[in-house]
Order: C-alpha cells, then structure tokens, then sequence
C-alpha cells in the first residue's frame, strides 16, 4: 500500500521568507502522525499545502498517491480538515453547519442527516443539535469542528491546533475523541505546540522548526535515543555545578535559574551531586519530549 | 491576467458551485424576515414621496416622443437601481464578511470545491439577490398600477442578467479593498471610471429594458442590450474571481 502522504523537498515561500523549507517526510494509513513545533514553525503552511488551499512552491507532495498540483478535488474529497481558526458557520445551527458541509461534498441529504446525527452524537452534542453557534464554548465549537471535519468519512483526517486556547476539561474530551479515532485506525495528521499532546495522541512525529524538521520518530524513542531516560532538574544551584556537569562530560542545558542533566542513571548523578552542590531543589524524573525539544531548540524557544 | 489565466481559471468552475449558491441561500431563508422588508417598502415610500410631491408638479414626462405618467417613468429606475444595489451590496460587503470575519470559504476550499466554484457561487447569488430584490420591488409597484404584466415578468430574468454584471463589479472591488471599511465611503464609486462603468453605461440600459418591458412591450433592441450586457458582465465576472484568488491564495 503507497503511504497516505509523501512529501519530498517540500518548500512553502511567501515572497522572501521561507515557511517551509524542503522537508521530506512520509505518513502511513492507520498512524497518528503529529507536527510539533513552536508558532511560526510552518506547521499550518504545509497542513494547507496537504489540503490543497496553499499551493507548494518546490518539491514534491503526493496524498493518496495523487499529486496535489493535478487532482486537488479528488484529494479534498478524501481529507477532513480541522482548521486551527474558527472557520464554524455563525449563520446556521450546529446541525446545520454539518448537513451543508455533507453538500459541499456531494453526499445526498438524507445520508448527510443521519451522518450528523451520528457525529453529533459521538461528540456529545446532539442535545444542542439547535443551537446556534454563538452559544457554545471554544471547546464544544471545536468538538464540533472536528466532526465537521468527519462528516465525508475522509482516509485522512486533518487537525491543525485541535486543543490551542481550550482549558483542560475541554483539551480532555478533544483528546478522548481523537484517541477514539486512533483506535478506529483512521490516519490521523495533527499539528501541536503542546509537548503532552503530541506524546499522548502521536505515534510518530516530526519536530519543526524554522520550516525544517529537526526529528522525526515515535515520541519515545526519539527522547530515549536522544535525550536518555531520565532526567535530573536543578535550580538555585551554585556556579561551580556547571563547571562540574562539563567536566564529567554529561549532557546538559541551563539558563540562568535551571540546569537540565540528561542520563540513563539519573539516581547515580543525583547521588553524586544533591550533596557536594547544594542548591534550592533537585528532582529525578522520566525524561520527556519537552527536554527533547529544549535540548535541540535550546533556550530560544523558552522566551 | 493573461488570457491563459482567465482559461485555466474558466475551466476551475465546475457545477459545484451551486453548492455555494445554496448555501447562501439556505442563509436567505434563516433570516428572511429582515431580507424581505426593504425591497417591499422602499418603492411604496419612493412612490408615495414622489407621486405626491414632484409628481404633483409634473403629471407627464416625454419618453422616446410619448407622454408617459411621471410615477410609471420613475418605477423601472427604481428597479434597476435595486438590480444594482442587491448584487453590488452582496458581492461587496457580504462576501467581504464571508471572507474575512466568517472565514466561510477558508472552510469550503478544504472540500472538493475549488476556489473559483467559490466565487462563481458568490456571484450567482449576487445575481440572484437582484432578481429576488427586484421580484419583491415588483410586488409593491403592481399595486400602484404601474406594471404591465405578462411582459414585466421578463423583468425578473432579465434582473440575474443586470445582477450579474452589478455582482461581478462588486466582486472585483471585494479583491481589491483593504478592508471593510472601504465600503462605507466607497471613494472608489467617486471615481471617474468607475461612475462611467456603474452608472452611466449599464444601469441606463438595465432601466431602460425593464422600462420598456414594464410598459408591457419588448423593447426594440433587446438582444442587443442583452448582448451588451453579456459582454460586459462576463469578463467582469471573471476578473472579479481572478482578484479574489489573487487576494486569498497565498
Ligand atoms: N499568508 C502568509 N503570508 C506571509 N507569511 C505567512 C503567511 N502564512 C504564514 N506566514 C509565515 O510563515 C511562517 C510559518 O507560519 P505557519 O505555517 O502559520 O506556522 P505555524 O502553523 O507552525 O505556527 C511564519 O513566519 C508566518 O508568519
Ligand atoms: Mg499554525
């Protein structure tokens, strides 16, 4: 079976700044695959470049096997994209919004209602079915947009910032739903900032930055392989900690409050310098891909 | 735009527009009631004020060597005057909320449609806010008395031909503008070009053939004024999609 998405060299520029710059990746059918990245990374320019709403500007992408440049309607008809800004119809009910996107798509409009009804009801809002838009929350508007985003029953689904600016309850039950998905084995494409989000949802992904993709692999090996297994966090720790840590030769990061040791034995290096190097705290823990993440941006991205 | 882009862009519309087209309209029918007021009370008011006022003054006019009722020579400009405003306004200020506060065709472009379907659906509903604008108008100016029928029938196709050509002016204006606001103090419709484009050549011709049509006789030259119509509309039309795609595809 061809990948589900193949990209090649793939290159977004507007006018003189470049978006995306010639990244290559590859998405299987049935995997969740995220984009994870701080803002302005070009995560939503080569999403667009997918769904065929921005064309590419060099290199090569193929979805479904089909390139986007010749048959961007028979691509579309198979994606269901879930766009990071509210793109909800204010002028109709929550229904509605789904029934006329079910047209958009050619699907007759029996076979749209009960669609909707099925989607409404898996999202948990068939309740509200009359509702108009201004009257739910940031995230049922977005649990909505998603089965929006369903209501073609794609190969591919879309999600750009499925859970940016929603408060935990409500990041939860987004979660639920996709995690629900994964398990119906749909192919998800999912971008994020959220370091969590991506380790929780993702089955493999890439990190991205400056239009270039640093890493890409499933989350766990890529912060085993990369960073090792633990990590020992220390802050208000005196200077000649530092000069230690490079003498040692260990793996590490620091600002001017924390210093981040990377180890497969973070007992052993806890041991050696909770004591010598007394500071204000110091914990042992799993390492994750925020430390991935910190390790290849560096302190940059923490402003 | 080369001639090559204005084929390539012709050839990106397929019937999926319609989509679009129902899709307004479904939001036509939502809120009906505040759509359907003014195209109805307008002519009474326009009527009342003038039948009463000037036309107290001046009971006939001299239309092409014949006397006609001042009222009945003032209500096909009332028409045409509507064609205009429903499809200009449509394809101006309510394709530029679509567009930029709803992001309603962000969404659509994700579906098979293209971006030209998109915008030949805006401008067929703009078309057809004439004529609706115009069947309403109509309601109201029959019960003065001052419509011929069968032939002021042919006023409502004849108003998608007019709204076209109004929509497609609208639209390019919608590719161009900086933001909503320009609507407001449209200094563009100050300028010389475009009052020479909107006013003095097309919409003398619309009133003209819905004022013959509304005295209840064809008018002499109809397939020329629909030709002229055709002729301007369509490029218009099609310059009008180029803006928009050179506005929203980046
Ligand atoms: N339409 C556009 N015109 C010009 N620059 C853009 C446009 N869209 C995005 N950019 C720029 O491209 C870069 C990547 O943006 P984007 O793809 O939105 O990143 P992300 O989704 O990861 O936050 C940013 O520097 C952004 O400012
Ligand atoms: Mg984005």
């Amino acid at each position: 079976m061809p990948p589900v998405i193949e990209a090649h060299g793939l290159t977004k520029r507007y006018g003189s700044l470049t978006a995306v710059d010639a990244v290559d990746f590859t998405i299987d059918a049935g995997e969740c695959y995220g984009f994870l990245g701080p803002n302005g990374a070009g995560k939503t320019s080569t999403v667009k470049m997918i769904h065929c709403s921005s064309p590419i500007t060099a290199g090569d992408l193929r979805v479904f096997d089909l390139d986007v440049r010749e048959q961007p309607r028979s691509i579309k008809q198979r994606i269901g994209v879930c766009q990071q800004e509210d793109t909800l119809d204010p002028d109709f009910s929550v229904r509605k919004n789904l029934t006329v996107f079910g047209r958009y798509f050619g699907i007759p409009a029996r076979q749209a209602g009960e669609r909707s009804r099925e989607l409404l009801e898996f999202i948990g809002l068939w309740e509200r079915r009359d509702a108009r838009i201004r009257e739910l929350s940031g995230g049922l508007k977005r649990r909505l947009a998603i089965a929006r985003a369903l209501v073609n029953e794609p190969d591919l689904l879309i999600l750009d910032e499925p859970t940016t600016g929603l408060d935990p309850q409500s990041r939860h039950q987004v979660w639920d739903r996709v995690r629900t998905l994964r398990r119906q084995g749909k192919t998800i494409l999912l971008t994020t900032h959220y370091m969590d989000e991506a380790q929780t949802l993702c089955d493999r992904l890439v990190i991205m930055d400056h239009g270039r993709i640093l890493v890409e692999g499933p989350p766990a090996d890529l912060v085993r392989t990369r960073v090792g297994r633990e990590v020992v966090e220390v802050w208000g720790f005196p200077p000649a900690l530092v000069a230690h840590v490079r003498e040692q030769g260990w793996s590490f990061e620091a600002d001017t409050h924390r210093l981040w040791i990377y180890t497969d034995s973070g007992e052993d290096v806890f041991e050696a310098i909770a004591r010598r190097f007394p500071s204000e705290g110091c914990t042992v823990r799993m390492a994750g891909l925020e430390d991935l993440f910190l390790k290849l941006t560096g302190r940059e991205l923490r402003e | 735009m080369s001639v090559a882009d204005a084929v390539a862009l012709v050839r990106n519309v397929s019937p999926r527009s319609l989509r679009v087209w129902e899709r307004n309209r479904d939001v036509y029918f939502v809120t009906w009631k505040t759509n359907l007021f003014p195209p109805l009370a307008e002519p009474i008011l326009y009527l009342m004020a003038f039948g009463a006022g000037v036309g107290a003054l001046v009971k006939q006019v001299q239309y092409r060597g014949e006397m006609v009722g001042y009222t009945a020579f003032i209500a096909p400009g009332l028409l045409a005057t509507q064609v205009m405003f429903q499809a200009f306004f449509e394809t101006t200020y309510n394709t530029f909320v679509r567009m930029h506060y709803q992001r309603t065709f962000d969404a659509i472009i994700t579906t098979p449609l293209s971006l030209e379907d998109v915008m030949a659906g805006e401008l067929l509903w703009g078309a057809t806010k004439g004529a609706i604008g115009t069947a309403l108008m109509m309601l109201a100016i029959s019960a003065f008395g001052l419509l011929h029928y069968p032939h002021a029938l042919l006023i409502v196709p004849f108003s998608l031909l007019g709204g076209l050509f109004f929509a497609g002016l609208g639209l390019c204006f919608t590719g161009l503008v900086p933001q909503i606001d320009s609507f407001n103090f449209p200094t563009f419709l100050f300028t010389r070009w475009a009052q020479n484009l909107a006013n003095a050549l097309p919409l003398t011709h619309v009133a003209n053939v819905i004022r013959e049509l509304g005295f209840g006789r064809v008018p002499r030259d109809l397939v020329w004024d629909l030709l002229y119509l055709l002729v301007l509309a369509l490029p218009l039309n099609v310059f009008g999609i180029h803006l928009m795609k050179r506005r929203l595809v980046k």
